[in-house]
């Protein structure tokens, strides 16, 4: 693991140049420029709205600004989770070329997937801070947890791409399992809907540390209290045990990358 | 530091003819059915080869080493265990200092992105920091000959441009080995040979270059030592001239080679009207006729000829697409005959005859073997150099006035 860190702090001009032409390419060729990384944000949260509505009529309770604020803070980071994941899982395969060609550090291919997703994000990011005062969120002491929220999510998406990216090599039918599971988690996790909604059976959705980081990021921002200090431990850990043994793996199953690809 | 640029030992690697298993779903009966055999140092199985099989050699710094051998003889697959791209499967590798593989110019080139922006790219990608590119840059340019294009998407230069580009890019690395495998056969001929200039100047830098071409000629003049490879192994090592004349010497075995394309080249034959072969008067009419077979679905499939003298200049070259004719695409297990009828009108020597198998419009090489067949063409008349001009002597005499004459007598 030391190891591969010192590899990527070797390589970091490399990793920047990769992320740099994904962005580059991205933009260049979408008709939409940047509208691209808000859309995907703005039609999640539309569907947010769609379903609060439909649940609003059943229960009774009426929909609240703040509900909407809450929607638009998770779509965020879902739909970074989604995309870095999407690229990330074809990272290899996409870039046979090089990786049969030339010889570097193949973790830089989903990393960067992973950072040109965050950019995305960020790039996104600004809307949302302009949009958030709208549905009534003001500035809160408790937003001091954001940074570790996100440093977990993007440690787990890490991982995840990391072991996707690999496996993706050798079995190319992976690509479509994640396909197929990142449509439908959407309903596993709560984007849309509150963790609480599931009453008690709320932990078993938090077993997803992505969960826990929308469940907290909701909770600091919107509601202003600190996430479920709990939960947020164990997604820490889980994110760390996941991105070490997704590059330890990777790093094993790496010598044989060109010549299975 | 060793004394040592590269050292292989003993390597050896496995390879699988054939389909693998890519999805999950062949994976449960393999898994199963290497659980019951077990792995590791086994014997081959019938689908497996070597396709490196014992390959011991050392390198010292600033030796200029040039590989040959047939397709599908390991050359590749031997650079890419240099270049640590592949792990032997048995055997230690020792690599002392910076190397910079070409394996493919333009690796990482963008077709969307400027050849600014591409340069920049490839060049990181090829281990330079984006200072040193910076500093190199209106060099790198300049030795591409790109001044006005630089700031064009790559998707619209020429392939010949691209390559240029690719190539001076990579020439501009200051590697401590340099790894060099067929990428000098891009552009133009000019280019070509601006590129083993630039290649020649690296190596007098005290570089240790490794080159492997089809290009004889060039191996030749660039590398002291050479290695010729056969079916994984090393079958000669020495002085350059030595090694590509023992690979010209061992004929192509045609059939039962691997290809990697979907056609090959199954007989080569050159023989006069009356069946004989091998030896030729200068200026009689030879035919020359090539069998191919498709081994799975081949289109566009055209026939290349090359004839290289013993100093391997290529002294003619020819094919079924540039003589007008359309090419044939063939379905697995289809078989086609092409026969060219010339005229050897060749100075008195030896000559190598290679055959390619080529698709033009997507620059496709399906099969290549050199030499398929050599043959030694006689002439009545003592003459030298590659052509025949069948020279007569017509007249030779002195014409000086007789002033002139007579004072040259006293």
């Amino acid at each position: 693991m030391i190891e591969a860190i010192k590899e990527i702090a070797r390589n970091r001009e490399l990793l920047y140049m990769i992320t740099w032409r994904e962005i580059r390419i991205r933009y260049k060729q979408s008709v939409m420029g940047l509208l691209w990384a808000i859309l995907m944000p703005l039609i999640i949260t539309g569907a947010g709205i769609m379903v609060r509505i439909v649940a609003a009529k059943v229960s009774g309770n009426p929909i609240t600004s703040a509900d909407i604020g809450g929607i638009g803070i998770k779509a965020l980071p879902w739909a970074f989770f989604v995309s870095a994941l999407r690229f990330g899982t074809t990272s290899l395969t996409g870039n046979s070329n090089l990786v049969t060609k030339i010889k570097f550090p193949r973790l830089l291919f989903p990393l960067s997937s992973v950072l040109t997703s965050l950019f995305d994000m960020a790039i996104a990011f600004p809307v949302l801070v302009l949009l958030l005062p709208l549905s009534g969120v003001r500035f809160a002491a408790t937003m001091v947890w954001i940074p570790a929220l996100l440093v977990t999510l993007v440690m787990f998406t890490a991982g995840l791409s990391i072991l996707f990216a690999a496996a993706n090599l050798f079995f190319r039918d992976i690509k479509y399992i994640v396909e197929v599971i990142l449509t439908f988690a959407i309903f596993f996790t709560p984007v849309l809907y509150d963790a609480s909604l599931a009453g008690k059976w709320r932990w078993v959705l938090m077993l997803n540390p992505v969960a826990v980081v929308l469940d907290g990021l909701q909770a600091t921002i919107v509601r202003m209290r600190p996430p479920d200090v709990a939960w947020l431990a164990y997604s820490a850990v889980a994110a760390t045990l996941l991105l070490c043994g997704g590059v330890v793996f990777f790093r094993r199953l790496e010598p044989r990358f060109a010549e299975s690809i | 530091m060793s004394e040592y640029a590269l050292r292989m030992q003993n390597v050896y690697k496995r390879f699988r003819r054939g389909e693998k298993h890519d999805s999950l779903r062949d994976l449960v009966p393999s898994l199963v059915k290497r659980a019951v055999r077990g792995d590791r140092e086994r014997a081959l199985a019938p689908e497996e080869f070597w396709v490196l099989n014992d390959i011991s050699f050392d390198l010292r710094r600033g030796e200029t080493l040039g590989i040959v051998g047939h397709n599908g003889a390991g050359k590749s697959t031997m650079l890419k265990h240099l270049s640590g791209i592949m792990e032997p499967t048995r055997g230690s590798i020792e690599v002392n200092g910076r190397l910079s593989a070409l394996i493919e110019v333009g690796a990482g080139f963008h077709p969307d992105l400027t050849g600014r922006e591409n340069v920049f790219l490839n060049g990181v990608i090829l281990g330079m920091t984006r200072q040193e590119i910076k500093r190199k840059f209106d060099e790198i340019v300049a030795f591409a000959e790109l001044e006005d294009f630089i700031d064009t998407p790559v998707k619209r230069y020429s392939s010949g441009m691209f390559a240029r580009l690719g190539f001076s890019v990579a020439a501009h690395l200051e590697p401590d080995i340099l790894v060099i495998d067929e990428v000098l056969s891009v552009g133009d001929f000019a280019f070509q040979r601006k590129g083993l200039d630039k290649m020649r100047a690296v190596a007098k830098g005290g570089a240790t270059v490794i080159f492997v071409s089809h290009n004889l000629q060039a191996v030749a003049e660039f590398c002291e030592r050479g290695i010729l490879l056969e079916r994984g192994r090393v079958i000669e090592d020495g002085p350059t001239d030595q090694v590509v004349r023992r690979y010209l010497d061992t004929a192509a075995v045609h059939s039962d080679r691997q290809v990697a394309g979907p056609a090959r080249i199954t007989r080569t034959t050159i023989s006069t009207a009356d069946g004989q072969t091998g030896r030729f008067i200068a200026g009689q009419p030879a035919r020359i006729s090539v069998s191919v077979e498709a081994l799975s679905r081949a289109e566009k499939v055209a026939v290349v000829l090359d004839v290289f003298n013993t100093d391997f200049y290529e002294v003619f070259n020819t094919s079924s697409e540039r003589l007008g004719q359309e090419p044939v695409s063939l379905d697995p297990g289809q078989r086609a005959e092409c026969t060219f009828d010339v005229e050897l009108n060749l100075g008195p020597g030896t000559y190598y005859l290679g055959v390619y198998l080529y698709r033009y419009d997507i620059q496709r090489e399906y099969d290549h073997i050199f030499p398929a067949t050599s043959f030694v063409v006689t002439s009545d008349r003592d003459t030298r150099g590659a052509a025949n001009l069948f020279p007569v002597l017509s007249r030779y005499a002195v014409i000086a006035p007789p002033e002139l004459a007579r004072r040259v007598a006293n």
